[in-house]
């Protein structure tokens, strides 16, 4: 029906028309509600687990918490590594609108180095804007209310406390207990990521490094529900509160190690100190040293630059990684070799006369002493460190069968000991020479490496290992810097369960007992005399003295008129000497001998090894007793 | 004089004890849920006693305009509607040319309140569809079809073009639905909603770049979900988490903790279905179909075409609300500012949905005398 055709109003039929429209109209709205419900009943119940989840992801933050790092005692309870409270800076960058405008108004405020910037920035493009990071580290009590009469100005910009590390006796320790610094990206590679996600500092060298597990501990959970701009609300539960890392008791004796980095008056070189019975390291000295402290929070790079460039090389820890060239050290090692290959008896002579040659060669193998110490047997040939009867050995002996047996003292490969980093040496062979220059072994390199020149390559951890199983008759206790653990704080420590010996290397304790004597005739009447003065002990020893630099002439020269600068200085020993409990090697760069300098200083950490009395009585005797350095060391004395 | 003034005042009120002129179940149920819009804003503000003070206040304001209007006769709001339609179209064109608001033009200051004329509409639109369909043999044909489109796209346009795209089309509907209810053929409207459909595409180029931005995040929210999505992510994490019988009164994280944005206005039904579930999803869908059905029985048993078509239209208006701010917190229809009926916050569209109500209630108490 067209509208045109009915032009006039029915209001019935409208009333009509509209109550139909009006139920036509609520059944449609009925529907549509009925879809809508039905899409809610699909979110809620359907979807509902997974919105759940995402309800919870959005709301809930699992926030780290970082372990309290375990701490670093010497064996008689003295701190060598502690956590101290700090403030440092923190800048949650979201809350920045222009970054580097705040920075610079910052740094009127607190000094920033462009190094904290720039690990700043490292930091920062490797977090979410909302994390916060640390700008500047250990802030001064002044540039805390500095800061804090600024604060206003600085959103987003927090002062946090922390724990730092702090090592109280700072550059004596900095080669054995080494420094935590903060998580770098080469660290991140190393370590576990989970582990260290509220960890800032990790252990970069020495003890700090290899014993990173152990000191680090486990790191506990919070949950903390945040809202959109992921600012923390509250705290939720369950907390799991972290592990805190172990404590390390070393087997070092600070008292010791003080000792012995007194005595070397500053002139570099390494001192270390063993119980031969068991393995502990007693002292570990590498002169110069430096100051680990500002390591931890980051240290200028111009303050960085210096000690890298320091010619005296303070960062290089001489004890572990110094290259020396053991000379006469080696002596007591080749008897040893000699008896037990059964080359040589004690009662053996060689006549010494100045100079040794290989049957059929016309070049000679000079001793130390013009005209030679004439006819020598073993105990006097250690004693008066005689290089003829030594060439004479070696060149019987043969490379091949020198090497194996210095290999069972433990020479050519690291000693194993619980650092990082530590050298190998070069322990002569032919097949070590084979591969670094593709040469046989001539025999004239054989007689040297008799007298521990040549090829040697030696670190004094080395040498301390070598003197400490010969000290101990041969057994091998491999040496090591941790003592015991404790896992708690109220709990008591745990010895670490000793480390296996491994076979002696002396079939023939009579052996053992000629070598000893040799080294007891060294302090007494040989190159070390007068040493034993004073001492409650019987000290037994052997001096070493090499040329740093090759000769450049033919000459003669005696040891005693060569400029101190010459010679590196080295001196072994133990005490006391029928029953060893200490054994002790001393090595200098730069000497007159090794009986002039390295030896005294040897000396005064067996005075300070001593208990409490004894050592009082043995200082007043020592008051009395002269070492005298006239005592001639052997030189290099010719090239193949 | 006293007297008589007296006289007349107890006359009045014994007359309206006996003979209300407000349908109690409605403002029964209206009551019911200002409540419940009180109890979610006070969840949703995070217990701002402030915000629901605020909003109690337009609630009374809104409930004296209804008691006001119900008292108005619906022949005199039949005569004022072409003025009253006149005027708000006028203040529309204000508002295009000195108004005030971020982004768009919507706000008019008038010294003392500032307000959205585009609010006015809502009530103004349905009575001068109502007003001109009265006049017109019914049902319409295409001519007058033709009139009541032109009465409907100006004020809509003009709105459109604040840009509130949200208001307009809940404009345009409440006066769709007039014509709707005059009994327009199905036909028609068939052909209507074909043209309609055809006109998308011409009608996508006129939308604003943000207006485009919300349609396709409609379709993957997902592909921006910091950005755009935003919105309708949380707001469907809120409602899905709410499960069946949802996290308890303010226990909705989502808006406690600011995930879910606008929660105390466009997105406060998230809250709620956050809070109350599933269970109070239905229960208040179930409210506001039997205020839409009470509505729908009052227009039925009106006395003239203006006041059933007014108040048919009014009635089905509030259906779209609903529709829309609950699609829209689904993720079923784009973003669009459309509030929850007398439950989001805001103080416009309180006042001017309770004057829709009063409207009703005027014309409901005026029924008997049709009947005569």
């Amino acid at each position: 029906m067209a509208s045109w055709l009915k032009p006039l109003k029915d209001t019935r039929q409208e009333a009509f028309q509209f109550r139909g429209r009006a139920l036509a109209g609520f059944l449609i709205i009925t529907a549509c509600l009925i879809g809508l419900g039905m899409r809610f009943a699909y979110l809620q119940i359907q979807r509902h687990d997974e919105f759940s989840l995402r309800s919870d992801s959005n709301r809930i933050l699992t926030r780290p918490l970082a372990p309290g790092r375990g701490l670093i005692y010497d064996r008689n309870g003295v701190l060598l590594a502690d956590n101290v409270a700090a403030f440092r800076l923190e800048v949650t960058p979201e809350q920045i609108k222009d970054m580097s405008a705040m920075l610079d108004k910052l740094r009127e405020v607190v000094p920033l180095s462009d190094d904290d910037v720039a690990r700043f920035n490292v930091l920062r493009r490797n977090k979410h804007s909302y994390q916060s990071i640390p700008l500047r580290l250990k802030l001064s009590e002044e540039e805390i209310a500095r800061f804090a009469v600024n604060r206003w100005a600085f959103p987003g910009v927090d002062v946090v406390p922390y724990l730092t590390r702090s090592y109280p006796l700072g550059q004596e320790f900095a080669h054995v207990v080494g420094y935590v610094g903060r998580i770098d990206e080469g660290d991140l590679a190393r370590i576990d990521k989970g582990e260290y996600a509220g960890t800032t500092h990790v252990g970069k060298t020495g003890i700090e490094r290899f014993y990173e597990d152990r000191l680090h501990g486990e790191p506990g959970y919070e949950q903390v529900e945040v809202n959109a701009d992921h600012r923390p609300m509250r705290v939720l539960d369950p907390r799991i509160a972290p592990k805190p890392g172990e404590n390390l008791y070393l087997t070092i004796d600070a008292h010791l190690q003080e000792a012995a980095e007194a005595a070397f008056e500053g002139r570099a070189g390494a001192a270390l100190a063993v119980d031969p019975r068991n393995g502990e390291v007693l002292a570990m000295v590498s002169v110069p040293s430096f100051d680990p402290n500002p390591f931890v929070n980051g240290i200028a790079s111009a303050d960085y630059a210096a000690l890298l460039n320091d010619p005296d090389k303070p960062l290089l820890n001489r004890a572990l990684r110094g290259a020396y060239t053991p000379g006469s050290t080696m002596k007591p090692f080749m008897a040893l070799g000699g008896l037990e290959l059964g080359l040589r008896k004690p009662e053996d002579t060689v006549l010494s006369v100045g100079e040794f040659h290989i049957p059929g060669q016309s070049r000679g193998y000079r001793d130390d002493k013009r005209g030679g110490h004439g006819r020598v047997d073993m105990v006097q040939a250690i004693a008066q460190s005689v290089n003829t009867y030594f060439y004479s050995l070696a060149y019987d002996m043969g490379i091949d069968r020198l090497s194996t047996f210095m290999a069972t003292l433990g020479f050519g490969k690291p000693t194993g000991i619980d650092l990082v980093g530590e050298s190998g040496g070069v322990l002569p062979s032919q097949e070590w020479k084979r591969g670094r220059f593709n040469q046989p072994f001539y025999p004239g390199e054989t007689v040297i490496a008799g007298i521990g020149q040549g090829y040697w390559v030696v670190t004094p951890l080395q040498l301390v290992q070598a003197v400490s199983i010969v000290a101990d008759q041969g057994i091998p206790h491999p040496l090591h810097l941790l003592r015991a653990v404790q896992n708690a704080v109220d709990a008591k420590p745990e010895l670490m369960p000793p480390l296996a010996p491994r076979a002696s290397v002396i079939k023939n304790p009579a052996n053992w007992r000629t070598v000893q004597q040799g080294m007891i005739a060294v302090v007494t009447s040989g190159t070390a005399h007068g040493l034993n003065n004073g001492f409650p002990y019987v000290i037994a020893g052997k001096t070493g003295t090499a040329e740093r630099f090759s000769r450049t002439d033919e000459t003669w020269t005696s040891i005693s008129d060569s400029p101190i600068e010459r010679h590196q200085v080295l001196f072994e020993a133990f005490t006391p000497a029928d029953d060893p409990r200490i054994a002790v090697i001393v090595a200098l760069e730069a000497g007159r001998s090794g009986a002039h300098d390295a030896a005294p200083i040897a000396r005064k950490i067996f005075d300070a090894w001593l208990p409490g009395d004894e050592a009082a009585q043995a200082h007043a005797a020592s008051e009395t007793s002269v070492v005298d350095a006239n005592a001639a060391q052997p030189v290099q004395a010719g090239q193949p | 004089m006293l007297e008589e003034i007296l006289a007349r005042i107890r006359h009045r009120l014994i007359a309206s004890l006996r003979k209300p002129r407000v349908d109690l179940p409605l403002i029964c149920a209206l009551l019911l849920l200002m409540g419940i819009g009180l109890a979610t804003l006070y969840s949703a503000s995070d217990l701002d006693r402030g915000t629901v003070l605020a909003q109690s206040l337009r609630f009374g304001l809104g409930f004296a305009l209804l008691l006001l209007i119900a008292r108005i006769p619906p022949l005199v709001l039949r005569n004022w509607t072409p003025w009253l339609y006149a005027g708000s179209v006028v203040l529309l064109v204000a508002v295009a040319l000195l108004g005030e608001g971020r982004g768009a033009h919507r706000w008019l200051d008038l010294g003392v309140v500032r307000f959205q004329p585009s609010e006015l509409l809502k009530l103004t639109m349905p009575m001068m569809v109502a007003w001109y369909l009265n006049g017109r043999p019914l049902p319409p044909g295409w001519i007058t079809l033709g009139a009541v489109g032109v009465l409907i796209l100006i004020p809509v346009g003009l709105i459109a073009e604040q840009p509130d795209l949200g208001t307009a089309l809940l404009i345009a509907a409440s006066g769709a639905f007039g014509v709707f209810l005059s009994g327009l053929a199905w036909w028609r409207i068939g052909a209507l909603l074909a043209a309609f459909a055809a006109a998308i595409p011409v009608g996508w180029h006129f939308l604003h770049d943000y207006q485009r931005n919300r349609v396709l995040t409609l379709l993957d929210p997902e592909a921006d979900p910091l950005g755009n999505g935003w919105h309708i992510i949380q707001s469907q994490i809120a409602v899905g988490s709410g499960g069946v019988w949802g996290k308890g009164w303010h226990h909705a994280t989502q808006s406690r903790l600011d995930f879910l944005p606008e929660h105390t206005t466009d997105f406060i039904f998230s809250v709620f279905a956050e809070e109350w579930g599933l269970i109070g999803v239905l229960l208040l869908m179930a409210l506001y179909a039997f205020i839409i059905a009470r509505c729908l029985w009052i227009a039925a048993n009106a006395k003239d075409t203006y006041s059933r078509l007014l108040s048919g239209a009014i009635s089905m208006s509030l259906f779209v609300y609903v529709i829309v701010n609950g699609g829209m917190i689904t993720g079923l229809l784009p973003v669009v500012g459309v509030p929850l009926p007398l439950v989001s916050y805001g103080g416009t569209s309180a006042v001017s949905l309770l004057a829709g109500f009063g409207v009703l209630m005027s014309i409901h108490a005026h029924r008997k005398l049709v009947m005569a």
